[in-house]
């Protein structure tokens, strides 16, 4: 294998339209072995990005030493990333591993055992319950735990404290996608699948850097742009990333502007007949509202607007319009940015419009960032209600207590759920007096991070972290539990498209560290949930009952799983849900049929307004809902809240670098993705550098209403006008950071996050980390330049040349 | 004729609730989604004003006994402070916001007793509206009311 550091996807292996993608073999060991020395290998899927792509771990004498994909997969066909190969077991098993509980005794963070830990968030929590109530209990999860393990916390807030303050960092990552996806269809569930890559004749990425968030899935499209009959590429990206350079049209549109592109587009659609006149008839509701909506929306306004050419325009509208088979794929570009559940519907609708909808190669993958994110959408983690239930549906409410055998009037169901900014409003208020984080890093993820540092340290909130290592966030906690890692316990999750894998357990997890399920389930042991016949509420012996107890649940609604085992997911390739009796392999597609889940009785939300978030509610939707048929749900752009201005005259955006996750909690700790990505950059455009006076390397701050940065400049391709920073740079490995516990750090100037807006999506309540205000100033000059790396979107500037 | 009384009450009614909006708006800015939606409401009552313009001046600023019919609530001057502040501030905007849905439901009734056509459009354009403001307040005073009502202090 080539080195995939500079090699991100590999060796390429070409194929046609139609044709089944080729396998490929990735694997790394440990240095000085080889498959020989191996003494198992043991099924698993890669959490280092929301691929899941299926692999194998080598165990030697106890401990993890390697990765290999696995070839059988559906997703991966045998192929790893950067990530998986270089930072899965290396990242875990880094000195700094929590091995035992801590809790703060005068000011510090100290040692103990679990008994000790458990009795002070048992003691804590029974104390509120009694003086406060259950709305005094906040959870904050995660989307890299398991299934399992989202159930057991879903039920036990759910059913065992009855608090509707429930989120999980899929707020920040994913919440567009499910908003969207209820919006337009009813329901949650991710119409397309991966093998649309392998069929379709065009393929639209909006806001998808797919080369660096999700580089084996990008294999797929470079295999199949490198083959006979390539489908056609269109970028909307206001950088110039690797998708930029292969697409036939790019759209480097100003951050905050996707809707009025959108709008655009769709009026191009109408204006040629580029639609499908029978479909819309007979599958969708609203169509003259959206037609009315986007009318203004000229190519040449949308230019203006945007920042882009009209002629580009009308390109990639001809391109939508005219190509047999079109894919689109949506990720952060927008459901970070300004109107981003409006824009991600004007996805759905555009596929809507032309019925280009469960057939091969034409489908919407609504991206996840996460690898387990889509287990929180549906395991009720996330504050929705387990299996795509409604919360405004007495009828599912009193479903779901039937299968927890627990009275409806606990399920927190009078008000939808709170999101997470709002969780953490109220902590910051004082209302919330136990907030529960588990893998997650808010002090270095969240927006406004002075705000949520203060937060966090609040004397007024006891906090409990559970997590693998002393993250920036746990070092403000109460009490500090120390978890299992992926390889060290088993459970299943689901990708994008619908893919359920199992994660088994490899190697014991270190010292006395637990699996979040075995915590979960302890604490639901010590608190005494009971059901209404007076049986422990969580009965699990493991993750397996779990699973179990979770199939029943997701029966017959979108996300059925009843059809699936662990014994059916080992040994072979993961499989895509809806898996029943009836679809024993699961279904590839959904809405083959045209059928849409907006049936008042089934959907899974009665749906929004676009522009204020203000609920439909069940009259309304039932006096106009057309069953069966999907939703045109339509807006009109109006400018972001944060435009440039005399004092920050350019847009600030965020994102990510291929060898990074998160808050490189994990792949900080890989010294191969570290070396690559050491330390954080701003990217700048050759003009907007030449503006400022600074050069590659020059210290430069960044400045907000909100807070500043310190960093090296990149010169690099973006657009002008426009900032970029990575979001993964925290404080835990700065001299300062690192050691400062429950301290603010010294100098907060490396996170993303300090400039970032306090406001969010009104439908998906999706954080804004891509539109702000900032300016630029030189500082000093740097010892050479930027670290950033050179290999992705990045790289120093080419001046247009490839 | 005193349809002109109910256009002019209308148009001063927005014209209170559009100032209502921008005053808990500002004092709410901790709350950024109340912050940006109230303002983003408030335009839409600006908008309102501006269509009905054209009948206002058609029907002429000097209303005959205007004064004694006036019924527009008091709109509102300053936030309160408080756990229940935001809550309460909603909860006058609802009020002030019913009394503008029953106006244009009336104007709107008598605009087509009137057959006046322009009038009619104005009022199908801005009911939409007004509905809106309306649910928006519901939804996100239920969002708010459990722990404000049991929690905070």
């Amino acid at each position: 294998m080539t080195d995939r550091i500079t090699e991100i996807w590999g060796e390429r292996t070409p194929y046609g339209s139609g044709q089944d993608w080729p396998e490929r073999v990735d694997q790394f060991l440990a240095e000085g072995l080889t498959g020989d020395d191996v003494d198992q290998w043991v099924q698993s899927a890669c959490v280092l990005c929301s691929n899941g792509c299926g692999c194998d771990i080598a165990v030697k004498d106890g401990r993890m030493v390697g990765i290999r994909g696995r070839v059988q997969d559906r997703v991966n066909r045998g192929r790893l990333g950067p990530k998986g190969l270089y930072g899965s077991w290396q990242g875990e098993t880094h000195k700094d591993r929590l091995t035992r509980p801590l809790i703060r005794v005068d000011g510090q963070l100290v040692e103990t055992d679990w008994d000790t830990a458990m009795g002070r968030i048992v003691d804590r929590s029974k104390d509120l319950l009694a003086s406060k109530g259950p709305l005094s209990h906040g959870f904050y999860t995660s989307g890299q735990l398991f299934l399992e393990e989202y159930y057991a916390l879903g039920i036990l807030g759910k059913a065992g404290i009855g608090t509707p303050h429930m989120d999980g960092n899929t707020r920040l990552c994913t919440a567009t996608a499910a908003a969207a996806l209820k919006e337009s269809f009813g329901a949650d569930g991710q119409p397309g699948s991966y093998t649309d890559i392998d069929h379709c004749s065009a393929m639209f990425l909006y806001g998808h850097n797919m080369a660096e968030t999700q580089t084996v899935l990008w294999s797929r499209v470079l295999d199949r742009l490198d083959g006979p009959n390539p489908p056609r590429l269109v970028c909307v990206d206001p950088r110039d990333t690797e998708v930029a350079r292969r697409a036939e049209v790019h759209l480097p549109v100003h951050p905050g502007t996707n809707l009025a592109l959108m709008n655009g587009l769709i009026r191009e659609l109408f204006t040629n007949g580029w639609i499908d006149e029978d479909y819309i008839e007979r599958h969708t509701a609203n169509v003259e509202q959206l037609r009315s909506v986007v009318d203004p929306w000229t190519p040449e306004r949308v230019a203006e607007t945007c920042g882009v050419d009209a002629a580009d325009v009308r390109r990639a509208a001809e391109i939508f319009g005219t190509s047999d088979r079109v894919l689109s794929t949506v990720l952060q570009g927008f459901y970070q940015s300004a109107h981003a559940t409006a824009s991600a519907c004007q996805v759905n609708n555009l596929h809507l419009l032309r019925g280009m909808l469960g057939s091969p190669g034409r489908g919407v993958l609504q991206m996840n960032g996460q690898p387990t994110a889509q287990n929180n959408r549906e395991c009720g983690a996330d504050g929705d209600l387990p299996a795509f239930r409604n919360w405004e549906n007495e009828e599912h409410v009193r479903e779901l207590a039937g299968i927890w055998n627990v009275d409806p009037g606990i399920i927190p169901h009078w008000a939808p759920p709170t999101h997470a900014l709002q969780i953490f409003r109220y902590a910051e208020q004082g209302s919330i007096g136990l907030l529960w984080i588990s893998a997650t890093n808010p002090a270095v993820s969240m927006p406004q991070l002075s705000r949520i540092r203060d937060i966090l340290r609040k004397d007024s909130l006891f906090l409990v972290v559970q997590d693998i290592y002393l993250s920036e966030t746990a070092q403000c906690a109460d009490v500090v539990l120390p978890c299992a890692a992926w390889g060290e316990k088993t459970g299943t999750f689901t990708n994008v498209d619908r893919t359920v894998h199992l994660s088994e357990k490899a190697v014991d997890p270190p010292g006395e560290a637990k699996s979040d399920l075995d915590v979960f389930l302890d604490y639901a042991r010590r608190m005494e949930f009971k059901d209404k016949d007076g049986r422990p509420l969580l009965d699990w012996s493991g993750p397996e009952d779990g699973f179990e107890a979770w199939k029943e649940c997701s029966r017959g609604r979108p996300c059925d799983y009843t059809g699936l085992s662990y014994a059916k997911l080992k040994g072979g390739s993961g499989i895509q849900w809806p898996c029943t009796d009836a679809h024993p392999d699961g279904i590839e597609r959904l809405y083959t049929d045209g059928e849409f889940p907006t049936t008042p009785q089934y959907c899974e939300s009665y749906g929004h307004d676009l522009l204020t978030g203000a609920t439909t509610g069940e009259t309304v939707y039932k006096a106009t809902v057309q069953p069966g048929k999907a939703w045109f749900k339509a807006l009109d752009y109006s400018p972001p809240h944060e435009e440039p201005d005399a004092d920050y005259p350019l847009r600030y955006t965020t994102g990510r670098t291929v060898y990074h996750f998160h808050t490189r909690t994990k792949t900080g700790r890989s010294r191969r993705l570290n070396d690559a990505a050491p330390e954080p950059w701003i990217e700048m455009s050759v003009q907007d550098a030449a503006s400022a006076g600074c050069k590659e390397g020059d210290i430069v701050r960044v400045t907000s209403r909100r807070g500043r940065l310190e960093v090296p400049v990149r010169v690099g391709d973006i657009r002008p006008g426009t900032v970029f920073a990575p979001f993964h740079y925290g404080y835990w490995d700065t001299p300062d950071g690192g050691t400062s516990e429950g301290g603010s750090p010294a100098s907060p100037t490396r996170a993303a996050n300090e400039l970032t807006i306090t406001e969010w999506d009104p439908v998906s309540k999706q954080p804004v980390f891509k539109n702000a205000a900032v300016r630029v100033e030189r500082l000093r000059a740097g010892d050479g330049p930027s670290k950033a790396p050179d290999t992705a979107a990045s790289r120093p500037a080419t001046g247009g040349q490839p | 004729m005193k349809l002109p009384v109910y256009i002019g009450m209308l148009d001063e009614a927005e014209a209170t609730l559009a100032a209502s909006l921008r005053v808990v708006a500002e004092g709410h800015v901790d709350e950024p989604d109340v912050h940006l939606i109230l303002q983003t409401l408030a335009k839409k009552c600006d908008v309102h004003r501006e269509a009905l313009k054209p009948v206002i001046e058609r029907y002429g600023e000097d209303v005959e006994g205007e004064e004694e019919h006036r019924l527009t609530a008091n709109g509102v001057t300053e936030i309160r402070s408080g756990p229940l502040a935001l809550l309460l501030d909603l909860q006058d905007l609802y009020v002030l916001v019913h009394h503008i849905d029953v106006t244009w439901m009336l104007v709107g009734q008598a605009a087509q007793g009137d057959r006046d056509e322009e009038l009619q459009r104005i009022v199908k354009q801005c009911e939409g509206d007004t509905e809106l403001q309306i649910r928006w307040l519901k939804t996100r005073m239920k969002q708010a009311a459990p722990q404000a009502l049991l929690v905070a202090e």
